[in-house]
């Protein structure tokens, strides 16, 4: 037989340009994807910034899409240098979470003026992803994180793209490849979700400004804060009780106690939390429930009253408040147990000389009527009972919208606008309780909520923020007393919407039932309820709720480390799996293939791999000239393997012959 | 019978290849197009050997050849023939054009307006010519082999994409490298050569030999390749427009031939990309992305895309 091989080298191989350049398709994709993991940042960047990302969008796909040149260095360097200007402008910093974003979509904006090969493309597809996961700075809602998967879809498929730019993806298909990709990497996801140990806090540290504009109470108290803070119907928290939901009468939620009043602000005290619950003595049977609070940048928990457990990395002061170590900036949820009837202790010194002070000058008005109160009444109880008939019989009104107070802004509350909100009457009565002898102090947290029918929970919004009052008397210890009840009695019974002289104020979510649009709000309940189980199962995965899942689970306790050893085991699990797979696919194939693989991969392993476009002979014959000595057992394999692979018929001998020569071949 | 026909083919390479020195490769595809009955476009500048490799094909087969200049006033009688007025028989004549003849070098095809091309180019593909209204039948075998020049195209009428397609190959002969062209500059007159040649084979055998083709045997794996470099074609972003179904079995034909220029009764992986450049170079054209690109940086990219299935 003659060949002539020797012309056959001299084939031109395909010149390698320095950089491949993007195509226009893998280019739109990735413009798309861009475009999607920056567009929710339009709400908090300013518009320059998001006009100026958009503008050079359109602009560089109109480069794509006319084949004109990118723009020349000097102009981009102008460009980043004033968009970063801006950015320092407007935020007067470069760092922080909202001037960094501003930064990061700045740069994106740039680069993608500057993006016309493979490597930039990577690169932009990168930031992209950091873009993709910003967005989680600023909301971790349920519609959030699907929009953006979405997004990653998107960005995946930019990046099979710019990957593979021969692979001959058109139309969806880059999509459905990137999909097929994050299906399977749905269960790794999974696997690192439910088993990577968590750690308590944040995982890394984020600037101060991550948690800022969170609607919550406050620790401080004035006229205004609390009836500012019921306009909003954002979720404060939501519960799920083990048992019935107690009574309205009996769903105070403490937060905040107020001790310190200056005549117009009620402040807290500092009370350093101890680790175990403050003693009282319980009367009737205990309420359990968990609660799953929305981030506040807080440090407190809300417990119905009284709280009687401690949450794990939680500390109870002596009035009661529940404070974690740490401010929560994640959604958190705990499980409590509260007594709903109680009798607290004997008022330490400290807690008289604080529960009786009041400012130096100021109110005298009121101070004379509490006075009077003094003289005439031997026993505390009937001094409390006197304030409220004072609010119940006068002509009181309760409303979101009181008019403005002077400096004595007790006397000028109780005797010439008798308008207010709750913490005019929970800051009235408190002053008149100390000037009449009885120590008392504000508390401040939600009272109410409603259940949710759909998950059987329940919802505390802003909009249930309320401040009340605690009087301590020598039978009881502190006893709550709440003046607005004694305005407004609905308050406490139906809710706010129902009580208030001015409803109207009050948002949508926040009117309760039975009203107009009832399917509007049961729609939105229904999305609460999604929300809810989002918030239960996927933001609250802290530490303690991994540990009792896997508990759950039946594996007892399980530490760090055993979660470690089982992740790594599941993980090596899923890869096993995908090699026998692979290996299934292989051994599905002809004895003749399998023989000339091994061949092969004997070959490859000493630095003579066969070019996935090389034929059989041109194969053998370029291992045969640079290892001569290997020439005869060489070809007659190639010869072999193209005559049963390519040949008419292929004998069984043949085949045997084959793979008897495969496994003698020796290197 | 078997072998001494295809010793034959050898005779024939040996003998060419002493004509034109150091281009066995080229004689081989020309030879595979032959028997492949595709015709064939040589573009390379003048005086690298077009005409003295087709006069010298023409007398190894014994072929009867006949060459056409091409010209800007060539006019489609001047190939095809025409009737001529005969005084003493007092009846019209037909007086056969150059086209009748076994073995046709069209040099300089794109001289000729585009009119007289197309009379040649239905030629080649009809396998007959109509004149008058009379369908003549064109000798068999039927070669043409074109030649156009790739340089000068002021004045002339490049051939359309259509056009092209109708050759089977396209290729390009070079330079001749330096231990050649020497052996060139030593030797005697070409001319002289040409005269000597001996008569290797007869048109009957050629014949015999293109009705082998259909008997190399081309495996399903095979199929699997070829589809894929067709597949590819189609899909990649770097061509404007993939491989039509007639390069398809443009490219198989030729492969085959190939295979059985090398004395095989199977196509291999090798036997395709050995002849996929002539085949489908001319075929592919590069997108508004790649324009840059020659034709045969294009093929080789094609060629190392597709993988050959194990």
């Amino acid at each position: 037989m003659r060949w002539s091989w020797k012309n056959r080298s001299r084939r031109t191989k395909p010149a390698k340009p320095p950089e491949a350049p993007l195509s226009s398709l893998a280019l739109a994709w990735l413009l798309a994807a861009l475009v999607l993991a920056a567009a929710p940042h339009a709400v908090e960047l300013p518009v320059w910034l998001s006009a100026l990302f958009a503008v050079v969008a359109g602009w560089r796909g109109f480069i794509a899409l006319r084949g004109l040149s990118l723009p020349p260095r000097g102009l981009l360097l102008a460009l980043a240098l004033l968009a970063g200007a801006g950015v320092l402008i407007d935020y007067r910093t470069l760092f922080g979470r909202d001037a960094g974003v501003a930064l990061m979509v700045a740069m994106a904006a740039c680069k993608l003026l500057e993006t016309g090969g493979l490597r930039d493309g990577v690169v932009l597809v990168f930031l992209g992803y950091l873009l993709v996961m910003s967005n989680l700075l600023y909301s971790q809602e349920i519609l959030m994180v699907a929009y953006l998967f979405a997004a990653v879809l998107v960005m995946l498929a930019a990046q099979a793209l710019i990957h593979r730019p021969h692979s001959g993806l058109r139309g969806w298909a880059p999509l459905r490849l990137a999909g097929g990709m994050v299906l399977q990497a749905i269960p790794v996801m999974l696997v690192l979700f439910i088993l990577f140990p968590r750690i308590p806090g944040p995982l890394w540290g984020l600037p101060k400004d991550a948690y800022k504009g969170r609607t919550g109470l406050s620790d401080e108290m004035m006229p205004g804060t609390v009836s500012e803070l019921v306009r909003s119907d954002t979720v404060a928290f939501r519960a799920r009780f083990a048992a019935a939901t107690p009574p309205p009468n009996q769903r105070y939620w403490r937060g905040p106690v107020l001790w310190r009043f200056d005549g117009r602000r009620w402040s807290r005290h500092e009370e350093l939390p101890a680790n175990t619950p403050t003693p009282f003595v319980a009367e009737g049977a205990a309420v359990d429930y968990s609660v799953i609070l929305e981030p506040s940048n807080r440090r407190w928990l809300f417990a119905l009253d009284l709280p009687a457990s401690l949450p794990p990395r939680a500390g109870m002061t002596a009035s009661f408040q529940l404070l974690r170590d740490q401010p929560i900036n994640e959604v958190y949820r705990y499980e409590m147990r509260s007594y709903p009837h109680y009798r607290t202790g004997e008022l330490t010194a400290a807690e008289r000389f604080r529960g009786l002070q009041l400012p130096a000058r100021g109110d005298p008005r009121a101070r004379a009527l509490a006075a009077q109160w003094r003289e005439r009444m031997t026993r505390p109880e009937d001094r409390v009972g006197a304030a409220l008939a004072l609010f119940r019989e006068q002509a009181f009104y309760y409303t979101l919208t009181p008019p403005l107070l002077g400096p004595d802004s007790v006397d000028d509350f109780l005797f010439r606008t008798r308008q207010g909100f709750c913490e005019h009457y929970a800051s009235a009565f408190v002053f008149l309780m100390r000037a009449a002898g009885v120590p008392a102090r504000v508390v401040t947290g939600y009272q109410g909520g409603e259940t949710n029918d759909l998950g059987g929970y329940f919802i505390v919004r802003q909009s249930d923020a309320h401040a009340w009052a605690e009087v301590w008397l020598a039978e009881r210890g502190w006893a709550r007393v709440d003046p607005t009840a004694a305005v407004a009695p609905g308050r406490v019974r139906e809710g706010l919407y129902a009580a208030l002289a001015d409803p109207g104020l009050l948002p949508f979510l926040a009117r309760g039932g039975g009203g107009e649009y009832e399917w509007l709000r049961q729609l939105a309940l229904s999305w609460d309820s999604l929300n809810n189980s989002w918030n239960e199962w996927a933001l609250a995965y802290g530490p303690d709720r991994q540990k009792e899942f896997l508990s759950g689970l039946g594996f007892g306790p399980v530490d760090w480390a055993e979660m470690t050893v089982a992740m790594t085991v599941a993980l090596g699990g899923f890869g096993l799996l995908a090699v026998v797979w692979r290996w299934g696919q292989r051994g599905a194939r002809d004895p003749v293939a399998r023989a000339w693989q091994r061949f092969c991969a004997r070959l490859a392993r000493r630095g003579l791999a066969r070019g996935a476009h090389e034929g059989p002979l041109d194969f053998t014959e370029r291992v045969a000239a640079s290892r001569p000595e290997l020439a005869a057992p060489v070809r007659e394999i190639g010869r072999l393997y193209a005559l049963l692979r390519y040949g008419p018929t292929g004998s069984p001998a043949d085949v045997r012959q084959l793979r008897r020569r495969v496994g003698q071949f020796r290197l | 019978m078997v072998a001494v026909l295809e010793d034959r083919l050898d005779l024939v390479i040996q003998q060419v290849g002493s004509t034109i020195l150091g281009k066995e490769r080229a004689i081989r595809l020309a030879l595979s197009c032959l028997l492949a009955r595709g015709h064939l476009l040589i573009e390379d500048l003048p005086g690298m050997g077009k005409t003295t490799l087709a006069h010298a094909l023409a007398r190894c087969l014994g072929l009867h050849y006949q060459r056409i200049q091409f010209t800007s006033d060539l006019l489609p009688a001047d190939i095809l023939g025409a009737a001529v007025y005969e005084r003493q028989r007092e009846t019209f004549v037909f007086h056969p054009g150059p086209i009748f003849a076994q073995l046709i070098l069209a040099d300089e095809i794109n001289r000729a307006t585009p009119k007289t091309q197309s009379a040649l180019l239905e030629a080649m593909e009809e396998g007959q010519v109509t004149i008058e209204g009379e369908t003549r039948k064109l000798p068999a075998p039927f070669f043409v082999i074109a030649t156009q020049n790739p340089a000068y195209q002021i004045g002339t009428f490049p051939l359309p994409e259509s056009q092209l397609d109708r050759f089977l190959m396209r290729i390009e002969l070079g330079y001749p490298d330096a231990q050649a062209e020497r052996a060139l500059l030593e030797g005697e007159d070409r001319r002289e050569i040409l005269a000597r040649l001996p008569v290797c084979m007869t048109p009957a055998q050629l014949h015999e030999l293109q009705g082998r083709l259909t008997g190399v045997h081309v495996a399903p794996p095979l199929l699997d390749y070829v589809q894929a470099l067709l597949a590819f074609s189609r899909q990649t972003s770097r061509f404007r427009g993939g491989l039509s179904p007639r390069a398809g079995l443009g490219l198989l034909r030729a492969a085959r031939a190939w295979a059985l220029l090398h004395r095989r009764g199977h196509v291999l992986p090798e036997d395709v990309q050995a002849v996929l450049p002539a085949v489908v170079g001319h075929r592919l054209h590069p997108s508004d992305d790649h324009l840059e690109q020659s034709s045969a940086t294009l093929v080789g990219q094609l060629l190392g895309a597709v993988a050959v299935p194990a």
